[in-house]
């Protein structure tokens, strides 16, 4: 499989990356690149292999159902471009 | 009443169209805030009202490098909502991140479960009247993560956004297509609700949108649906429309009852049903399209890489389901057998687990039906005309049921009751039922002379009403009516009747 420029660039668009028009073609080739490594990938017979998803052995690690956070208002918001009283405040979003 | 064989399933809605008859497939995920006191991935609390941005921890502001750490209770109340919905709980789940941008959700994504859920099928009896249910089989159920709040009013130009809800666990639970009006899928969400209130799961605050639904509708003609459920095969319904996040079952009805009327208008017109994200607009009372959603439609899911899978044993969800409550079906069951009220009152008094357990300490031991009809005549409708609850309620169980024992042992009589009930509302509070019937005087007169003697004088006094009375027993009333006056209310209706027939040599 391979990608094309316009599918590149709707993916640059999801992930909300702006890509130069001239960018494309090269973009596209990359990830081309990248599926077809996959590919070759695909080609192994994993059948019957679960998925490893650590190299250690490790349970996911819980915490306990207490409230030990939060209350931090002026920091959460201290980046922010623009906040007003207690918001953060971003261009009008309407459905 | 409550065996999977012993009800008999609604009859599906028929919508008639300007042409032709139709059916509609209902399809819900419903998705309801876990009741916890921090979120699912942060320490952060999940308090409803707060200041903005205060119940807000870095990792649910999305701060670099932040981690998200699971919050165990939040895993017992989505397995402790799949047991109450009879549903396979999976041992082994994982999280997704479905991906994609709104300034609600600082992250760029949702963790979800996408492909393993926590929870797997399951089933709802939807209670649809006495006799008559439907039941509707649960897909799954995933736990997530709960977006932020914007608020678009405050400002002409600029969305504000806060996000102290945001990470906050939610259960999406999805149905089967199984339900079929807008009146079942009303009902499906009010039984997951109780249910969940329950097992304390959710509190199912719609209002505050704790408890909100996205409903999926089609149309079909009649005989279709048949055919998908015998084949399985979905190409034999009408193309569905999803209508998003609704939190009230009233517009949940209008909204399909209106979607479904737009398909069919569309269909009979040769046109085709677009497959559609819509929403509803409960000012218009119509369901509009959300063009912007479809756009960005394409998620890429893919697994959280900040979360191992999740791994739960069987003896912890042994441990759960050891500590479950006795839920509504099989209590509905129990007040019906044991205590001989009917389903629909059943139904009523089993609605929240508090008013289920006020009536039961009311009938232990008692007359059920009375004490039914007591708790839910006056008890309920006095509390909800004032707004009051069982939690709040003026009257106890206690008294209630001391009352129902005066009754009983005819002390005192129904009338007498009424105004007794009165008093320990208002001005006797927490009064003992018998001393305060008392103190009020309240004593049925079961001295038979004594009414005897009542109505002998009225016999010898009125001749011409004796007269009428034995032409039209109806016109006897006049003596028991006259006695009862004369008694001052305190003899017991039911030993006068049968002594004035007596005298009159009635029936």
């Amino acid at each position: 499989m391979s990608i094309d420029k316009d599918t590149a660039r709707k993916v640059a668009h999801l992930a909300r990356i702006a890509v130069k028009d001239e960018d494309l073609p090269a973009l596209a080739g990359e990830l081309s690149a990248v599926l077809a490594f996959m590919e070759q990938l695909n080609e192994v017979d994993v059948e019957g292999v679960e998925p490893m998803t650590s190299v250690t052995p490790m349970r996911l690690k819980r915490r306990v159902d207490q409230v030990t956070d939060g209350g931090i208002q002026a920091q959460v918001l201290k980046n922010a471009p623009d906040a007003r009283e207690g918001f953060f405040a971003v261009p009008k979003v309407v459905e | 009443m409550l065996d999977h064989l012993s009800y008999k399933t609604p009859t599906p809605k028929v919508i008639h169209g300007a042409k032709e008859d139709w059916e509609l497939v209902i399809g819900l995920e419903v998705h309801a805030q876990v009741a916890s006191k921090a979120k699912l991935f942060s320490g952060a609390s999940t308090e409803f009202g707060s200041e903005p941005n205060s119940n807000v921890a870095f990792v649910d502001a999305a701060m670099p490098g932040m981690l998200p750490v699971i919050n165990e209770f939040c895993v017992a109340q989505a397995v402790r909502t799949g047991l109450g919905l009879k549903a396979a709980i999976n041992l082994t789940s994982a999280f997704d991140r479905k991906n994609y941008f709104y300034p609600d959700l600082p992250q760029g994504y949702q963790i979800s479960q996408l492909y393993h859920p926590i929870v797997g099928e399951g089933e709802v009896i939807v209670d649809m009247g006495p006799g008559i249910a439907r039941r509707v089989r649960i897909e799954r159920i995933h736990l997530e993560q709960d977006a932020g709040k914007s608020i678009h009013d405050l400002d002409p130009t600029m969305s504000f956004v806060d996000l102290n809800r945001t990470g906050v666990a939610l259960m999406e639970i999805v149905s089967r297509p199984d339900i079929r009006g807008p009146e079942e899928a009303a009902a499906y969400v009010a039984k997951l609700r109780q249910i969940m209130r329950y097992l304390g799961t959710c509190d199912g605050n719609m209002q505050n949108g704790n408890l909100r639904a996205d409903v999926n509708v089609s149309v079909c003609r009649p005989g279709d649906y048949e055919k998908y459920q015998a084949t399985g095969d979905h190409s034999v319904l009408g193309t569905r429309c999803e209508i998003k996040n609704m939190n009230s079952l009233r517009f949940i009805q209008a909204a399909i009852e209106y979607e479904a009327r737009r398909q069919i208008a569309i269909v009979e017109d040769g046109g085709k049903v677009v497959q559609e994200t819509r929403l509803y607009d409960p000012d218009k009372g119509e369901t509009r399209s959300m063009r912007s959603k479809e756009e960005a439609h394409d998620y890429r899911y893919f697994p959280c890489p900040d979360l191992l899978p999740l791994e739960i044993e069987q003896e912890w969800v042994d441990d759960i389901a050891a500590t479950m409550p006795e839920l509504p079906d099989e209590k509905k069951a129990r007040f019906v057998e044991g205590f001989g009220v009917t389903e629909y009152d059943a139904d009523v008094l089993t609605a929240e687990a508090e008013n289920a357990a006020f009536f039961e300490e009311v009938a232990k031991g008692r007359d059920g039906k009375q004490a039914a009809n007591w708790v839910i005549n006056e008890l309920f409708g006095r509390l909800n005309k004032e707004g009051l609850t069982v939690d709040t309620t003026p009257v106890s169980a206690a008294q209630l049921g001391g009352m129902l024992d005066l009754i009983a042992s005819g002390e005192i009589t129904t009338k007498m009751a009424k105004d007794l009930f009165e008093l320990l509302w208002t001005t006797e509070k927490g009064g003992n039922p018998a001393e305060v019937a008392q103190k009020h005087g309240m004593k049925q007169v079961t001295d038979t002379g004594a009414i005897e003697k009542a109505l002998d004088d009225l016999i010898a006094a009125n001749p011409d009403q004796v007269e009428k009375a034995k032409v039209n027993a109806k016109l006897a009333g006049w003596f028991t009516g006259q006695v009862l006056k004369a008694t001052g209310g305190k003899a017991n209706p039911a030993v006068v009747n049968q002594m004035v027939a007596k005298k009159l040599g009635l029936g």
